[in-house]
């Protein structure tokens, strides 16, 4: 299992417009990739390819998510999907 | 109603013949041509207890509803594609909701003859997976709960795309149409794109439906409660005349030519000079019918002479508590401001009926028309207006629009007279009320010297008067303000006005705010039974300027009193449209 840190950059958060650009992002890698809060248990943690599980994760802006994923691709697209939360995707 | 096709063909013909007319109610004229898009009815809930059906197998099922899923989430994002600003947004991200694997793994899971009630269709199967995740949602709370319809519509569309079936809603289409339907639902109306839809027909409905209130303030075309025309096939042209109420179903040359000759006449039509006189130059000011602070700048653009009619209700509706004063002092402030030095007459809320509010009205009334609604929510809920009162006031104090205040559905002079001191205690000066319930305009010589002035709400006040919803298609008729009861409770309005106002020794005026003003022949009447001031959407300042500027106040008082003695609302309406040669000329 690996695992990348990343901080929501978005100042609405992981929401709205953010929200379905990750999880487009997250369905387009192929691989099964979880999305959490850092420091909760890894069985809490939600499917990142799913636009409902991230907008009830409702992650603020400075919050600190954690990726996990394993097998083919993973290391790939958990760094895809790492720099998406930590772009500011309501910059103009 | 009539249908004038003793060939009309039933369901699933090809064609309806050449010149197939269909009759019912104009509400906003105009003379236009398009193409047909039936509004799908609502989607059938699949039936329960069926199992996997016969020919399909677990794996076949599966398969079905994630094809299903991914078509809905192709036309979800095509339409995101071509759509800008938040409608983009919300289609985005409705779209990928329509592939979520919080809903596809639901419902993948209840076709195996495993889970509890056994297997299920595929359609049976998304219409649980999608109620299960809509109660989720709505156990969340807030942003999430708000998402329960969203989730549904996507459920809704899988659901018909699983049967071939047209996609609910309000059709898409990439040219201009027609758009004919039953009735429309408040939320199919805000879904409506008037770039697309040239045009609205509907089987059902009144004058007063929501479809026919949504035409006029977008100043569509529109005829309503026309029988048989759900049943005209999608893609064939059509002619649809709002003002006389008909359809025509292949049109010919005449059709085409009138067509054209109303696109050259609503360009001048569109123009008002923001002063109307009559054509002896008396001064009747043309108002309008405002919600919002937007709708207001479009109403001054339009040349409106002041509001006749703030809707509060914006400011209120889809919130579950009461919004504060701060921010009804800002949402009014922007009406007042659009209008600098002018009249301006805010309604308070008007909550109840066909308007609910949670925190004010009780959905369990049995007749909630006749129910506690308007200014008696306030009965049971005192402060709120109290605190609106308040926020109106401020508001004034910060601009110059001369603000004028009237409470909804007073029937008796000591409500008005509480209103009037409310309305004192908060620092207004002139308070009024509106006149939709039939006691207030019978008594109006005693009502109206408690207040100031008075605004007759014509919807309401038709549908009380005749005992008839507003909403049903069949009482269409009856629901006419050409009713001649309905005239004559205007005129006991307006001299028991004129009464009140000589034992007070200032003059009370009565304006109208409903629909009926909006009416260009109907304008003609009311002024000519002694109306001050007329308010209507401003799409309509045009045509009732350009019909009350061809007559004088003496043809108007001609005319009102033989709509007056007419023996009935088409009666009526005849006589007065025959005296009025403008009309035809106008296309109206």
């Amino acid at each position: 299992m690996s695992e990348r840190i990343a901080t929501v950059a978005s100042r609405s958060g992981l929401h709205a417009r953010p929200a379905a650009i990750f999880t487009e992002a997250a369905q387009n890698t192929g691989v099964e990739v979880t999305i959490g809060r850092k420091g909760e248990p890894e069985e809490d943690a939600m499917d990142a390819a799913s636009i409902l599980s991230l907008m009830a994760l409702g992650a603020a802006q400075g919050e600190v998510l954690v990726l996990r994923a394993e097998g083919v691709g993973a290391e790939e697209a958990l760094d895809t999907l790492a720099k998406v939360i930590e772009t500011d995707h309501d910059a103009a | 109603m009539l249908e004038t096709s003793s060939t009309f063909p039933g369901p699933g013909a090809a064609a309806t013949p050449a010149g197939s007319l269909y009759t019912g109610v104009g509400v906003v004229p105009g003379r236009v041509l398009g193409t047909v898009r039936q509004m799908p009815g609502a989607v059938q809930e699949p039936p329960a207890g069926g199992g996997i059906p016969a020919g399909e197998t677990l794996e076949s099922s599966t398969r079905r509803i994630k094809e299903a899923a991914q078509a809905v989430q192709a036309q979800l994002g095509a339409r995101a594609a071509t759509a800008s600003g938040e409608a983009k947004e919300i289609l985005s991200a409705t779209a990928l909701m329509a592939t979520d694997p919080m809903l596809l793994k639901s419902a993948v899971k209840l076709l195996s003859a495993g889970t509890e009630g056994g297997a299920r269709s595929a359609e049976r199967a998304i219409w649980e997976a999608g109620a299960g995740v809509a109660e989720t949602l709505r156990s969340l709370g807030g942003y999430m709960a708000e998402r329960v319809a969203d989730i549904l519509d996507v459920r809704a569309r899988i659901v018909c795309e699983l049967r071939g079936e047209p996609a609910p809603g309000i059709p898409y289409s990439e040219l201009p149409f027609i758009l004919i339907a039953v009735d429309l639902a408040p939320a199919d109306t805000a879904m409506l794109d008037p770039q697309k839809v040239i045009a609205l027909v509907t089987s059902s409905g009144g004058p007063q439906s929501h479809t026919a209130i949504l035409a006029r303030a977008l100043g569509l075309p529109a005829v309503v409660a026309a029988p048989g025309v759900h049943r005209i096939p999608e893609g064939q042209e059509i002619y649809v005349d709002g003002a006389a109420g008909t359809v025509v179903a292949e049109p010919g040359e005449d059709q085409r030519r009138a067509a054209e000759a109303w696109a050259l006449s609503a360009t001048t039509l569109a123009a008002f000079s923001g002063r109307n006189t009559m054509a002896d130059g008396v001064h009747v000011p043309l108002l309008a019918n405002v919600g919002t602070a937007a709708d207001a700048v479009q109403a001054a653009a339009s040349g409106a002479e002041g509001v006749g009619l703030l809707r509060t209700e914006f400011c209120f509706l889809n919130r579950d508590a009461e919004p504060t004063v701060a921010e009804q002092v800002e949402a009014y402030g922007g009406v007042f401001e659009a209008f600098p030095g002018k009249k301006v007459v805010v309604r308070t809320l008007d909550a109840g009926a066909d308007k609910p509010l949670p925190f004010l009205t009780n959905l369990d009334e049995p007749n909630p028309a006749l129910g506690v609604r308007g200014y008696r929510t306030h009965i049971g809920s005192p402060g709120v207006l109290e605190r609106q009162l308040q926020a109106i006031a401020s508001a004034a104090a910060l601009h110059s629009a001369e603000v004028w205040v009237m409470a909804p559905m007073v029937s008796t002079a000591e409500e008005a007279a509480l209103f009037a001191s409310l309305c004192a205690a908060a620092g207004l000066a002139t308070p009024g009320i509106m006149v939709e319930v039939p006691s207030a305009a019978l008594m109006a010589s005693t009502v109206l010297r408690e207040v100031d002035f008075a605004s007759i709400g014509t919807n309401d006040l038709t549908q009380y008067a005749m005992a008839a919803d507003r909403q049903l298609g069949p009482l269409a008729a009856l629901n006419d303000p050409w009713q001649p009861a309905v005239l004559r409770l205007a005129k006991l309005t307006v001299d028991g006005a004129a009464a009140a106002g000589t034992a007070a020794g200032t003059a009370k005026s009565v304006g109208i705010c409903g629909e009926a003003a909006a009416d260009p022949a109907l304008a003609v009447v009311l002024v000519g039974l002694g109306i001050s001031t007329l308010s209507m959407s401003a799409r309509a300042l045009g045509p009732v300027a350009a019909v009350l500027g061809s007559v004088t106040m003496g043809q108007a008082r001609e005319l009102a009193a033989a709509a007056l003695a007419a023996p009935s609302a088409a009666a009526a309406r005849e006589a007065v449209r025959a005296a009025l040669p403008t009309l035809a000329e106008l296309g109206l």
